[in-house]
């Protein structure tokens, strides 16, 4: 299955590549992962997609807290939460019905064209790993894809609860 | 009126200085002749030259595991730092709270390939507790202090500080100030168990009628042993060691079944297969505990006390998991077994007892040495526990003799066993020896090596004439590489690949060389006087060569992938 984790950590040199290493050394799987310093910059926070049975996430967890530069980290999986990640990709607009036929899939998609050259349309999406997935299919159809770039996914829990110091 | 200020060489000395640390393990080079000139200029802490850094972090674990004072390490940049990655490793896998300083190429040369450096924080990243890579001169001291109060608290572990050259030169001084109170928001330990936990525990045990208890290497780190022998006999329990855990209760306490595991005793292993409740302690079910998980203990209820989360349910599920400082559970547990009016259930004591008693009785764990043939490994060991009155300090290698160190010296007490366990690191005996004896000048150190372990760090002999360390080595020389010749005996039909020792040298003229004494055993008959000989020499070091069957393999031994207890007991005689 896969869950999405969250961790918050020591904003300080090294510590990333301690969760990276992590991962590595006990051949946990990563399926992407973002790191970006919080509104409290001493804090850096890390979301890493990752697949595993319930065996395998109890260690991932209980090893991530395990580091001595780990704050907190939680399974935004195991509740309501809202995830994100950015697509940006540039494909091939070279025609009146490609162009046409991208734009029309961005709007439906809520994707936005943020540049655009002689033979080139780049487009920018947000939403979940699955919807980017599925505009990124649906763009295969209709052109060819030169260039994609995705964020890996970011997440938070809904309502009241938070993940903080 | 001036601020008086220091080098951040000089912080380093005095930071160690206000640690409180006697002894420093280590070997110079170019990034650290500033640290090396400040600690020629003090003598509140001695420094002790190794011959190869290796053995400066082995000798520090020995000095560590016999006081549980924390070891100092101090290498340089390069080579010197890429050395203590083997120690470094053997520490982590054995909890052992270690500081290594580790020198580091000026900051502006740092990611220029400069000679001697190397990324000792990424060598090491996957075998620390944690690193820390010093950039203000002005955090030196505190860094080190965290570093002490990170190795030492919670699961202990090794601790890698990287200080680069140009933070330690003489010219550059600001005002020393430390705050040996530690204390991380990231970094908070868990000390006592969850109330409710305990409570699970104890309603556990009261109900158990085949109790055992399986103890580890946590109750030696948290000098918990009186503890645990109050508990065993208010449980009255069986209790098992790990290979680890040896002296956390003696090896002669009339509830001690003997050691567990690969290696383990006859009724050990019975003992743990049979069980109803497996109470845990500071012990992690290794897989050289387990054999083939998937058949470890069907029937038992596990309780699984330890400081460190990722140990509990990683390899076997526990049934109550409790995380806390083991000494601080176990009296938790005592006080709940108190107010719970917990008394043995005497009737089913008897009955697990009388069966435990039948696996003893087997005997099982033994050897037949015959007059005039060559001298078995394991009368060696028991020779040196009757001689030694079971008092010594016994550091050994990895192989064979380790097994029979472990097996054939029950040990009295707690940090009398210094091995490599989760490592198995050969070349560890002779350093941590000597790490032991510099702690304990006036007791028997003893190094049961092998004749491929010594040579991994025989150049220490050196350092033993250097600082007068007047320990006795006994080899049990076989002439093989005896634990891989055994398993090529038994797995790969005979095929002795690579497991013999030719051109062995005399070792009784290497220590002879070195201004040591040796001594060459070669038959039974004056085995136990030339060891007597051996142990009542006080001022020297003396080096036994004892020439051994090199056919004898050790027993019991587990049936690989067979349950914890499907045991080969004797040559081709399963149990």
């Amino acid at each position: 299955m896969r869950h999405i984790l969250s961790i918050l950590l020591e904003n300080e040199p090294g510590a990333l590549s301690r969760i990276v290493g992590l991962f590595s050394q006990r051949a946990f799987n990563i399926e992407s992962l973002t790191v970006a310093p919080t509104d409290d910059i001493t804090l850096s926070r890390i979301t890493i997609a990752t697949r595993g049975d319930d065996k395998v996430l109890e260690q991932i967890v209980k090893q991530v807290n395990k580091l001595v530069d780990v704050m907190k980290i939680t399974d935004l999986t195991e509740r309501k939460h809202v995830e994100r990640e950015l697509l940006l990709v540039k494909v091939v607009a070279i025609n009146d019905k490609s162009r046409t036929e991208v734009k029309r899939i961005s709007d439906i998609f809520r994707g936005s064209i943020v540049d655009i050259g002689k033979q080139i349309y780049t487009i920018e999406l947000t939403g979940s790993s699955d919807k980017l997935n599925a505009f990124l299919d649906t763009l295969k159809n209709e052109t060819e894809i030169i260039e994609s770039v995705r964020s890996g996914c970011v997440g938070i829990a809904r309502g009241e609860k938070a993940l903080r110091v | 009126m001036t601020t008086e200020v220091f080098s951040g060489a000089e912080m380093v000395v005095k930071a160690l200085s206000a640690l409180k640390v006697k002894y420093i393990f280590g070997y110079p080079g170019g990034s650290v002749l500033d640290l090396y000139d400040a600690i020629f200029q003090q003598d509140e802490i001695e420094h002790i030259l190794v011959r190869h850094e290796q053995a400066a972090t082995h000798m520090a674990d020995g000095y560590t595991r016999a006081t549980g004072k924390v070891g100092v390490v101090l290498a340089t940049s390069g080579p010197g730092a890429t050395n203590c990655v083997t120690g470094i490793a053997t520490a982590y896998m054995d909890s052992i709270p270690m500081v290594v300083l580790a020198g580091q190429v000026p900051t502006t040369l740092i990611g220029n390939d400069a000679f001697q450096e190397t990324d000792i924080v990424g060598c090491t990243r996957p075998i620390i507790k944690h690193s820390f890579n010093c950039r203000d001169l002005a955090d030196i001291p505190n860094v080190i202090a965290k570093a002490f109060y990170i190795a030492s608290t919670g699961r202990p572990g090794p601790v890698v500080v990287e200080i680069p050259k140009d933070l330690m030169l003489p010219q550059n001084k600001v005002p020393f100030n430390i705050e040996t109170n530690v204390k991380m928001r990231s970094y908070n330990p868990n000390i006592k168990g969850h109330p409710k936990q305990i409570k699970k525990a104890v309603k556990t045990i009261s109900e158990a009628k085949k109790l055992v208890i399986y103890s580890g290497g946590g109750i030696v780190l948290a000098d918990a042993s009186g503890l645990l022998t109050t508990l065993v006999e208010t449980l009255k329990a069986p209790i098992t060691n790990t290979l680890m855990g040896l002296g956390g209760i003696s090896g002669t306490h009339e509830n001690f079944v003997g050691m567990l595991g690969m290696h383990g005793s006859f009724e050990a292993n019975k003992t743990m297969a049979n069980a109803d409740v497996i109470l845990a302690l500071g012990a992690r079910f290794d897989d050289r505990v387990t054999n083939n998980v998937e058949k470890f203990c069907p029937d038992a209820t596990i309780i699984h006390v330890d400081i460190d989360p990722t140990s509990i349910s990683k390899t076997i599920n526990a049934h109550v998991p409790v995380v806390g400082l083991v000494d601080v559970v176990m009296q938790q547990l005592l006080d709940e077994l108190q107010a719970s009016n917990f008394t043995p259930d005497e009737e089913a004591l008897q009955k697990w007892w009388q069966q435990i008693h039948l696996w003893r009785d087997m005997r099982h764990v033994g050897y037949k040495q015959v007059e005039g043939e060559k001298i078995k490994p394991q009368r060696v060991v028991e020779a040196l526990y009757k001689i030694t009155n079971g008092e010594a300090y016994v550091a050994s290698d990895v192989g064979q003799h380790q097994m029979f160190a472990a097996q054939y010296y029950p040990f009295a007490k707690p940090r009398q066993w210094i091995n490599s366990g989760g490592a198995g690191t050969m070349g560890f005996g002779l350093p941590a020896a000597m790490g032991a004896k510099l702690a304990f000048p006036n007791k028997h150190v003893i190094c049961i090596t092998g004749d491929g372990s010594i040579q991994m760090n025989i150049q220490e002999l050196s350092t033993c004439m250097q600082y007068n360390l007047p320990i006795v080595i006994v080899a049990l020389n076989n002439r093989s590489l005896g634990m891989v010749r055994q398993w090529q005996d038994m797995v790969y039909g005979g095929r002795h690949s690579s497991s013999y020792m030719e051109s062995l040298p005399d070792f009784t003229k290497i220590a002879e060389a070195y201004g040591h004494i040796g001594i060459k055993i070669d038959s039974l008959d004056e085995l136990d006087s030339k060891l007597e000989q051996a142990l009542s020499i006080q001022n020297k070091l003396v080096f036994v060569d004892v020439l051994v069957d090199e056919k004898e393999h050790v027993y019991p031994m587990h049936i690989r992938q067979g349950a914890i207890d499907d045991m080969w007991v004797e040559k081709g005689v399963k149990a």
